[in-house]
């Protein structure tokens, strides 16, 4: 399509950074109403973005939300609405680390055990909501967030009493500890070969790789695959799935089950590299900022790669800035939510243009074709 | 709430043959043309009635029908309440608003700020004021840009924390008490205990408490029904006076007035009231608006009511909750209201229940309403309800008999619990407001 | 006195000219009906009439004066009213609350005054004979209650001049009759009624005067003493129609597809598809004539595998009745939908992607569990230039297509597709002629080479033009079979309107 260069970056850019020019304009009228001085808030920010270790931790946070958001697509390219990542991450995590702190295996297997733990709990949980809608007609919104809350707040309560380690002898309960074989190495080694060493004790997770992994077969899987096309169609009309012979309640079923494996992935950060055990300190929130990180980067793999990797810069910033004193640091949430709201109204504002746009530029190629090309367009009016 | 939705129903095989049991169903009818109070009445009696023996049965407890028991089963319900009427006035403008919670959070914010400044009432002025100004935003997104309900709600739910917690660090730091994530105290708005039915004062002479009286003569069901009933005219904030009349209120709105007709239009058939002149967008602008104000004044009573203090995350996901209620409800004002009712009562029966024995009871209370449940499907032959309930009924009836006690997390996750229990089984006899969650745009 | 002249009223879209200096004159109290096949230009007539569009010659008198429609609120003023074909009803609210909405009386605090309404529903209803329960839930109601209901809504805003669009369209004969006395009581009150109508019988029982529209123009206007069902048809679709083609006949004598005993019931319960028996043969195109909403739309979806019935359904010989709907399409039942944005488009997919849908599980759009990226692509390509799809790319969103553009991309997806049996339903509709004349010949070609078509249209010429055996289906069921080289236009046209009931 001979689109102008111009247009085709507007297309594809334009909402983002729409969004993100109106995050800044809003935060920047934040920061001067508390007495802050924006230029100073943001001098703080960029400074920091460029020391190697705050890139680092940017990475580090990153991995999970890109996770997450990625689980949080699968579901969203069909229209339905996996909240419930939050409690199946949870919930995958304190089975891993269980599993894996109660057996010794040969590295590369103790780890595809945790991971394979992961997945399959995470599905299974998924599962349930994903049954709960193709059986019962129970919308997903809702049974996720119910489930969510049963898992938190019960499930992993008795889980974590129950089968609570017991050798340490803090205040905090948690699971087993995965041992040695069961952690993947960081990535500092790789890292340094092309920087300088890494200072401040700060180690690039090894789960970066399997981010990676698990954003390259969402594109796989969605782009290149039967199952992606049933779903993507699913998600354009479903009628016209339908028609073309795509099966409703399997697609809905397996797309729960799809979303739930993938989620029960984000936790691995901290199971294979950094805390390597679940107790009450495990992070928590990554499902929900998840759906944020899917929602600004269109569920599509490269811009979610994007918007994690904003969102996580955004989140280390935060602890610069309450150092340095120039801002509180909570813009950095406010600018998030902004960027959000934001992004998802610029898109639909972008989409409508970007439909007209077209309409009009195939109409104007073929007027030179023949005169049936305007009459047929016309003929359709006349019909109506 | 997409067309993923309708899915189900071209499933079930059984059709809706009502059984012809000629007892039942004879009496089914008669019951049905019962005015609504009497019914409501009934029904009432019916379950304290189902508590009172499950009370006698397990013998260990008595605080299922306890007076405290009721009192805070209303006072926890009124957010859930209040929560799902704002869920009511924008699905049936047409907009899913799942940004309740979001909603909810500002108004547990500004609420704080509000009362912390003027007192209670300015707290729930400002907690209503800052829900709407949430409202608007949905509004604007999506009714104004088409964007998808959901989606826009989630983005809601992930922005109103973040203002929340930032607010809180520029005004609540300075004071004692104050932090990130809480305000100092605040003061409710005053409470009521009613004169003569639960010995409340008039003036500084204290009346007599005939239904306290009558809970103490421990009568087998009168005694539990005067002790429920006192229950919910003792320590009863002014503030859930006013969240209670909203339900009269809001049926009132939306089946009385022009405003309310025309705003039903919206959520049912938007073509219908076009072709009449009627301007859909303003209608669906003024339902979420009050949608947010709703959830901002749930936000508000739990801070000024509920916990005297504004802290992060006492939301605790009552705004789902709150659309849960409406679903249960179907749709209308009077089963939003049984619906927070229901989902508050473990809750608040857990409050007082140190030693777990009420709560433990409660299992037997659920099995009674599961075997209601699979009665009812029996009756109107569907085979499916009915084994789920049978089965669900048989699991909970078998844990009640092999362990004594509940575990302490047992009555956090029962509203969830219940809620999934309630949609397992209603979500397809219920009527959502046709159009929906569909976009609408002028001319279509 | 005239409640209602159109002089020289001339409408045209760019391309196309849907009315063509027509002429009506509907006299006070007076029902006036109008036919003409679907494109002969009534709904744009119609929407002149009621102000939803002006038209661009000619003008309009109502009793007497010229005026100028701008919107519905200028017609509601005069006193015109229109009952549409597809009910303007929310199904949830009630009746009365239908009736008033938008002009609902008030008392203060913004109450709506329901004893004010009431009695005032009750006058209109009580004038016009027309009876329904203002406090029922409009869900509830039969069909032509629902339509009492519409006429209700337009005489409580005091229309005189109704306009009724194909109000008979949705009716069961009972349902008919009840809607006719309304009429004519409306008629004894003075109202002047206009209607559109394809069913030559009921014109024939109703109407004082008729008039029909054939391609734009007015052919005629005429007293039912006048006429008999076969003049009217005649009229309506010219006493000249296509002659079939006399080249040698492809159909051989192998069944490939059969119906036996196909019910299909609505969300109703009622049988919208009633004990249909019928069988096509490779090579042949066997055509379903009839007028819209008679049960064909529902007998394909039931082929297709989209909705639930009775009887059996045979493909090749194989009962295919419990078998997905992945399952049919694999094994060679393709299907051109009547409603190709809704149900044949992904409209903000690229054409590659959608070439593929309904295919996609086989090469060469895909092999095992992977989208032959390479391969779609290619066949699209092939697509594009064996079947004249104009497009500068592959690679545009379906919905820049113009509508004929569409129509034979999804033409082409499904002939390229070898299938056994083509279901197409009203393939040319809405489209412009050069694409017809191309989907045409694609049908054509593809039965000379063995494809079984079951051929559903409105369109005459087309059924005519290409079909080698027509059935016709009316309420349901299948009422005739005819030859298209020895049917006559007026046989045809009883067939389709009711008018001869058998065969």
């Amino acid at each position: 399509m001979k689109m102008s260069l111009g247009r085709r970056f507007f297309y594809a850019f334009g909402a983002p950074l729409l969004a993100a020019i109106i995050a800044l304009v809003v935060a920047t009228i934040v920061m001067l109403i508390s007495g802050s001085n924006p230029i100073e808030g943001f001098g703080d920010m960029a400074e920091n973005a460029t020391r190697l270790e705050t890139i680092i931790d940017m990475l580090n946070r990153a991995t999970p939300l890109y996770i997450s958001a990625v689980a949080a697509a699968i579901g969203f390219r069909m229209n339905l609405f996996n909240i419930g990542v939050e409690g199946q991450y949870l919930l995958a995590a304190f089975f891993a680390a269980s599993v894996g702190g109660s057996v010794t295996l040969p590295a590369p297997l103790h780890i595809a055990l945790v991971l394979i733990t992961a997945v399959v709990i995470g599905a299974s949980y998924s599962g349930v909501a994903g049954l709960l809608k193709v059986t019962r007609g129970v919308n997903e919104v809702i049974s996720t967030i119910m489930l969510n809350g049963i898992a938190i707040s019960g499930i992993l309560v008795w889980l974590v009493r129950a089968w609570a380690d017991d050798s340490g002898a803090s205040n905090n309960i948690g699971s087993r500890v995965v041992p040695e074989s069961g952690r993947i190495p960081d990535l500092n080694g790789a890292v340094e070969v092309f920087t300088r060493e890494i200072s401040k004790g700060r180690r690039l997770t090894g789960v970066l790789l399997i981010a990676a992994a698990v954003g390259l077969g969402y594109h796989v899987l969605i782009n290149r695959t039967r199952f992606g096309y049933d779903l993507r169609a699913s998600g354009w009309n479903p009628f016209a799935a339908q028609v073309g012979g795509v099966p409703p309640r399997k697609m809905i079923f397996l797309a729960m089950v799809f979303s739930g494996g993938i989620a029960g992935l984000v936790g691995m950060v901290e199971i294979l590299s950094t805390k390597f055990k679940y107790d009450q300190s495990f992070v928590q929130g990554l499902g929900f900022s998840g759906i944020g990180v899917a929602l600004l980067g269109r569920n599509h793999p490269g811009g979610m790669v994007f918007a994690a990797l904003l969102f996580a810069l955004l989140d280390v910033s935060s602890g610069v800035l309450q150092i340095s004193g120039s801002a509180s640091r909570e813009i950095v949430i406010i600018i998030q939510g902004v960027i959000l709201l934001a992004a998802v109204v610029a898109y639909e504002i972008v989409r409508r243009i970007r439909e007209r746009d077209e309409a009009r530029l195939t109409a104007e190629a073929m007027r030179s074709d023949s005169k049936d090309a305007a009459s047929s367009a016309s003929s359709d009016l006349a019909s109506a | 709430m997409t067309m993923m939705d309708a899915a189900p129903a071209a499933m079930q095989p059984e059709n809706n043959d009502r059984a012809a049991i000629t007892g039942l169903s004879a009496a089914m009818a008669k019951w049905n043309a019962l005015p609504a109070w009497l019914r409501w009445g009934l029904s009432a009696a019916i379950g304290v009635l189902v508590l009172a023996t499950v009370q006698t049965v397990t013998g260990d407890t008595d605080r299922l029908t306890a007076s405290s028991a009721s009192e805070s089963m209303l006072r926890w319900s009124i957010p859930v309440l209040l929560a799902g009427l704002g869920g009511l006035f924008s699905e049936r403008a047409g907009v899913v608003n799942i940004g309740l919670e979001g909603m909810m959070i500002l108004g547990t914010w500004f609420g704080a700020w509000g009362a912390f400044n003027w007192g209670p009432w300015g707290g729930i002025m400002a907690g209503l004021i800052g829900g709407a100004l949430g409202g608007l935003l949905h509004a604007v997104a999506t009714v104004s840009f088409g964007v998808d309900h959901i989606v826009s709600g989630v983005a809601i739910n992930i922005l109103a924390p973040g203002i929340a917690r930032y607010l809180s660090d520029q005004v609540f730091t300075g004071y004692t008490g104050g932090s990130i994530t809480q305000s100092p105290r605040v003061e409710s708005a005053g409470l009521l205990t009613m004169p003569f039915l639960a010995g409340g004062k008039i003036g500084e002479w204290k009346s007599p408490d005939w239904l306290g009286d009558i809970a103490a003569w421990d009568i087998f069901f009168l005694s539990d029904m005067a002790g429920f009933t006192r229950g919910l005219f003792s320590a009863l904030s002014y503030f859930s006076i006013i969240a209670l009349a909203m339900v009269p209120l809001s049926a009132w709105v939306l089946w009385r007035t022009r405003f309310g007709l025309r705003l039903r239009v919206c959520g049912e058939e938007p073509s219908a009231g076009e072709s009449l002149g009627v301007n859909i967008y303003a209608y669906k602008y003024a339902g979420v608006i009050i949608s947010g104000a709703l959830a901002g004044l749930a936000g508000a009573f739990i801070v000024i009511e509920l916990t005297s203090i504004y802290r992060e995350g006492q939301t605790n996901g009552r705004g789902f909750i709150g659309l849960a209620a409406l679903i249960f409800g179907n749709w209308r004002p009077s089963g939003i209201l049984v619906g927070a009712l229901l989902f508050a009562y473990p809750e608040a029966l857990s409050l007082r229940d140190l030693d777990g024995t009420a709560s433990s009871a409660l299992r037997l209370v659920i099995v009674i309403g599961l075997m209601a449940v699979l009665a009812r499907s029996v009756m109107n032959a569907r085979r499916a309800d009915a084994v789920i309930a049978g089965v669900l009924a048989a699991g909970m009836t078998l844990w009640y008999v092999t362990a004594s006690t509940v575990p302490d997390w047992f009555p956090d996750i029962l509203p969830f619990a219940l809620v999934l229990l309630v949609l397992l089984f209603n979500s397809q006899r219920l009527r959502m407001p046709k159009a929906d969650g569909l976009p609408y745009r002028r001319g279509s | 006195m005239a409640a209602i002249e159109l002089r020289g009223i001339t409408k045209r879209f760019p391309g196309v000219v849907a009315n063509d200096n027509v002429n009506l004159t509907v006299l006070a109290g007076e029902i006036h009906a109008i036919c003409g096949e679907n494109g002969a230009g009534k709904s744009t007539l119609m929407k002149i009439l009621y102000g939803i569009q002006a038209p661009d010659e000619g003008e309009m008198l109502v009793h007497g004066t010229t005026v100028q429609l701008k919107s519905p609120a200028d017609a509601i003023d005069l006193g015109i009213g229109m009952v549409h074909q597809h009910f303007k009803l929310a199904d949830y609210l009630t009746v009365l609350e239908n009736v008033i909405l938008g002009s609902e009386p008030k008392k203060s605090f913004g109450r709506i005054d329901f004893a004010a309404a009431r009695a005032r529903f009750d006058e209109v209803t009580e004038a016009y004979g027309l009876h329904v329960d203002p406090d029922e839930i409009v869900e509830n109601l039969e069909v032509g209650e629902r339509q009492r209901v519409e006429i209700i809504k337009v005489l409580y805003r005091g229309a005189n001049i109704l306009i009724l669009d194909e109000p008979t369209a949705v009716l069961v004969p009972q349902e008919v009759e009840g809607l006719f006395q309304s009429m004519r009581e409306l008629q004894s009150q003075g109202t002047t009624i206009l209607f559109i109508d394809h069913k030559l019988d009921e014109v024939l029982e109703i109407s004082d005067q008729i008039t029909v529209l054939r391609q734009g123009r007015t052919v005629a206007t005429v007293t039912p003493a006048e006429v008999t069902a076969g003049d009217l048809a005649e009229l309506m679709v010219g006493s000249e129609l296509p002659s079939p083609e006399t080249a040698q006949s492809t159909v051989t004598a192998t069944v490939a597809l059969e119906l036996d005993d196909v019910t299909v019931f609505d969300a109703d319960e009622r049988p919208v598809v009633k004990n249909v028996s019928v069988r096509v043969h490779k090579g042949e195109i066997l055509g379903i004539a009839g007028v819209e909403g008679n049960g064909q739309g529902e007998l394909v979806e039931r082929i297709v595998g989209l909705l639930p019935g009775t009887g059996r359904v045979l493909l090749e010989g194989d009962d295919i009745g419990a078998w997905s709907v992945r399952r049919r399409r694999e094994s060679g039942i393709g299907y051109v939908p009547q409603d190709r944005h809704r149900e044949g488009l992904l409209l903000e997919a690229p054409l590659w992607e959608n070439a593929a849908l309904g295919h996609q599980t086989k090469a060469p759009y895909a092999s095992r569990f992977f989208i032959d990226r390479s391969g779609s692509r290619a066949q699209t390509e092939t697509i594009q230039s064996e079947f004249d799809v104009r497009t500068p790319s592959i690679d545009v969103a379906a919905h820049a297509l113009s509508g004929g553009n569409q129509q034979k991309l999804i033409i082409g997806r499904e002939m390229s597709a070898n299938p056994k049996v083509l279901l197409a339903a009203h393939p040319t509709r809405g489209i412009d002629v050069g694409a017809q004349a191309a989907v045409w010949s694609d049908i054509r070609r593809a039965r000379a080479a063995g494809l079984a078509t079951l051929l559903i249209s409105a369109d005459l010429d087309e059924l005519i033009g290409l079909s080698d055996r027509i059935v016709v289906m009316f309420r349901g069921e299948l009422v005739a079979t005819l030859d298209p080289a020895t049917l006559t236009p007026r046989v045809l046209g009883e067939y389709m309107t009711g008018g001869r009931l058998s065969s």
